[in-house]
């Protein structure tokens, strides 16, 4: 007993807090492993465990800009389009060179990241000048125009290599042996399907495991102080680009990645899928599972992605609902009055339940 | 003649498009908020003229005018509920409550009005124009379009520059503690802000929806994203700004349709404004603000 207590105390309250997270999201995974093999589990159930990730991963890695840096990313779908594309592309164009899914997949994810951490990167360097409303409607205004011009990408390949249009498919002027990859809005179709839970679960534990250990950096340390006071961080000699740079890009990284492994769990996939409602949905996730924490987030995406499917019969309030709580939600955290009064309250209640526990939420973590 | 006529809708359209950005610049300027909301209350005007007009078969004018009232008080009412209660808050959290507020507005609409597109009925009833020998017919919608936002400017001006409540709101968009000090009612005036905002907004959707007759719960969605374009483009907090940036987004878009792609023009819209601010992030008539610590 008393080598346990001692334990806990070298451990910081960061480390306790991610490995917690870490073990909660392996214990939902074994769990629904074993409901999945003993077939306790719907179709509709298991339809959704890959979503579940995707999902998780994109709040997360936007948790990362609204929490972290403290500006308001909109674009987070166009990223995701980005590594969805390229992801697919690239399995489409491998597809009888590597066989085996095992190495091809990890390969996807990883372009889809890639690709989408360039845009982010590049988009990044004259975005990020901007604040507040501009840089969100900024990354919106990217987020459309990353959309639209996939919808309007047509590429195909023939035996005289790869032709690239923004119009029709007839203007390619195909080979009859050519085939498309992507045609226009009709998007990409047969990539193939090489998302599972498994993999998704591991790629979710993994941008867990980078987004704790980034948050607890030097880095992540530096960019906190940023989002806490900007002028005070750049008057103590921090270069505020670089690190919102590099914020921005791990968010489009990983972004990147969520759109790869969705892109491969679809039959076809459309760039109408990745409108700034997708942005704003998974900024929901963020909001309401706790600006700032990831537990939080991979929670809401998980239960709020579930919840519609269950209730099927209140499926047309779900928006509606989400909307109030969005709304009553921002009021009572934000509120000065509102927050002292339930300040005030909790700290009574605090007191009675859990006596003397450190704070740790101070970051969310 | 295929030019003069795209640009003339381009006209029509950015005119709308001012219309609409007025409501954003005013609000921004006084609130210092990016109203989200504001497209989806260009909806909800569009949906109370086509009830009033052709559900309930009231005259177009008519409804026009109960139209407004609605807006205006919704406005008012989103501004005490949703926005009052987050003055003092992050810019971050007035946004998302804004975003909240939008799907709030656009999924009630939902419920009600269910989700298929309804056909509006023009409420426009003017004579067509035809020039050079009916080469070139202006159709009466692109007209009024283009006449009411023009008075709406001119009057907006007069008002803002002329009246007490008007130099009230300019008062409060220089410094809203120093007003407060000077006896000017903040509260009241912001309200007043939004009700004109979204009076506006009524009149906005009545135009919107009779060039493009086609009304959905996502209908102002779009349109008030580019009208915030729109409103950036030409300097936010600026009202003739509003009705110079509202026309050349107008007819950016427009052209870039007719000439460059149907399916990018969003995109060259999106990409006008990324430049726009990488160039002059304060829009053509806008005002510098320097940071203080």
């Amino acid at each position: 007993m008393k080598g346990q207590i001692d334990l806990k105390r070298k451990i910081s309250p960061a480390t306790r807090g991610s490995f917690i997270t870490y073990g909660m999201v392996t214990a939902a995974f074994i769990v629904t492993q074993i409901l999945v093999s003993t077939g306790r589990v719907s179709n509709m159930f298991q339809g959704l465990l890959v979503p579940f990730c995707v999902y998780s991963i994109a709040a997360v890695s936007l948790n990362l800009t609204v929490g972290i840096l403290g500006e308001l990313s909109l674009g987070q779908a166009g990223f995701m389009c980005v590594g969805a594309y390229t992801g697919a592309i690239f399995s489409l164009m491998t597809k009888d060179a590597i066989t085996s899914a095992w190495v091809r997949f990890p390969l996807a994810l990883l372009i889809g990241g890639l690709a989408a951490a360039i845009f982010g990167v590049l988009i990044g360097i004259p975005v990020l000048r901007l604040r507040g409303d501009y840089l969100a409607i900024v990354t919106l205004a990217f987020g459309e125009i990353i959309k639209n011009v996939f919808a309007a990408l047509y590429i195909g390949t023939d035996s005289r290599g790869v032709h690239v249009s923004l119009t029709s498919q007839g203007d390619l002027g195909l080979e009859p042996d050519g085939k498309m990859i992507i045609n226009g809005a009709l998007g990409i179709s047969g990539a193939p399907k090489d998302s599972t839970f498994v993999i998704g679960f591991v790629v979710l534990l993994l941008t867990l495991i980078v987004m704790y250990n980034f948050i607890n950096s030097r880095t992540g340390r530096a960019v906190m102080s940023i989002r806490d006071n900007r002028i005070a961080a750049e008057s103590i000699g921090l270069n505020i680009t670089k690190y919102k740079l590099i914020t921005f890009g791990l968010t489009a990284f990983l972004g990147g990645v969520a759109g790869s492994l969705f892109s491969h769990n679809l039959a076809v996939l459309q760039a109408s899928k990745f409108d700034y409602n997708l942005s704003i949905l998974i900024l929901v996730f963020v909001v309401l599972g706790g600006i700032g924490s990831m537990r939080g987030s991979v929670i809401a995406a998980v239960v709020l992605t579930l919840l519609p499917e269950v209730l099927r019969s209140i499926n047309n309030y779900r928006m509606l609902i989400y909307s109030v709580v969005l709304i009553v939600m921002m009021i009572f955290t934000s509120n000065a009055t509102i927050r002292g009064f339930f300040a005030a309250n909790f700290a009574k209640l605090k007191g009675v339940i859990i006596k003397n526990k450190p704070d740790t939420a101070k970051e969310g973590v | 003649m295929g030019f003069l006529d795209n640009l003339i809708n381009g006209i029509s359209l950015g005119s709308i498009y001012a219309v609409i950005a007025l409501g954003y610049t005013l609000v921004y300027g006084i609130a210092k908020m990016l109203n989200f909301a504001h497209g989806d209350v260009i909806m909800v005007g569009g949906y109370l003229i086509f009830t009033c007009a052709t559900t309930w078969g009231l005259n177009p004018y008519l409804s026009l005018v109960i139209a407004m009232a609605g807006c205006t008080v919704l406005g008012i009412l989103i501004e005490k509920i949703a926005y009052k209660p987050l003055r003092q808050a992050t810019s971050l959290s007035v946004l998302i409550t804004a975003i909240g507020v939008s799907y709030f507005l656009q999924n009630i609409a939902l419920l009600i009005f269910g989700a298929n597109p309804v056909t509006f009925t023009s409420i426009v009833n003017l004579p067509k124009i035809s020039l050079f020998d009916g080469q070139i017919i202006i159709k009466s919608e692109t007209t009024a379009a283009i006449v009411v936002s023009v008075l709406i400017v001119v009057g907006l001006s007069l008002f803002v520059g002329k009246t007490k409540s008007g130099r009230a709101m300019l008062a409060v968009s220089e410094d809203k503690d120093a007003a407060q000090l000077m006896g000017v009612n903040v509260n009241r005036t912001i309200s007043l802000t939004f009700a004109i905002g979204s009076g506006l907004a009524a009149v906005a959707g009545g135009l919107l929806c009779s060039a493009y007759p086609v009304l959905s719960n996502t209908t102002g969605a779009m349109p008030g994203i580019k009208a915030f374009v729109a409103a950036v483009f030409g300097g936010i907090g600026s009202i003739p700004g509003a009705m110079i940036g509202g026309i050349l987004i107008g007819v950016i878009e427009i052209l870039g349709r007719a000439y460059i792609s149907p399916q990018l023009a969003d995109a060259i819209v999106f990409a006008v404004l990324i430049i726009v601010l990488m160039v002059k992030p304060t829009g053509i008539l806008g005002k510098k603000i320097s940071e203080k610590v």
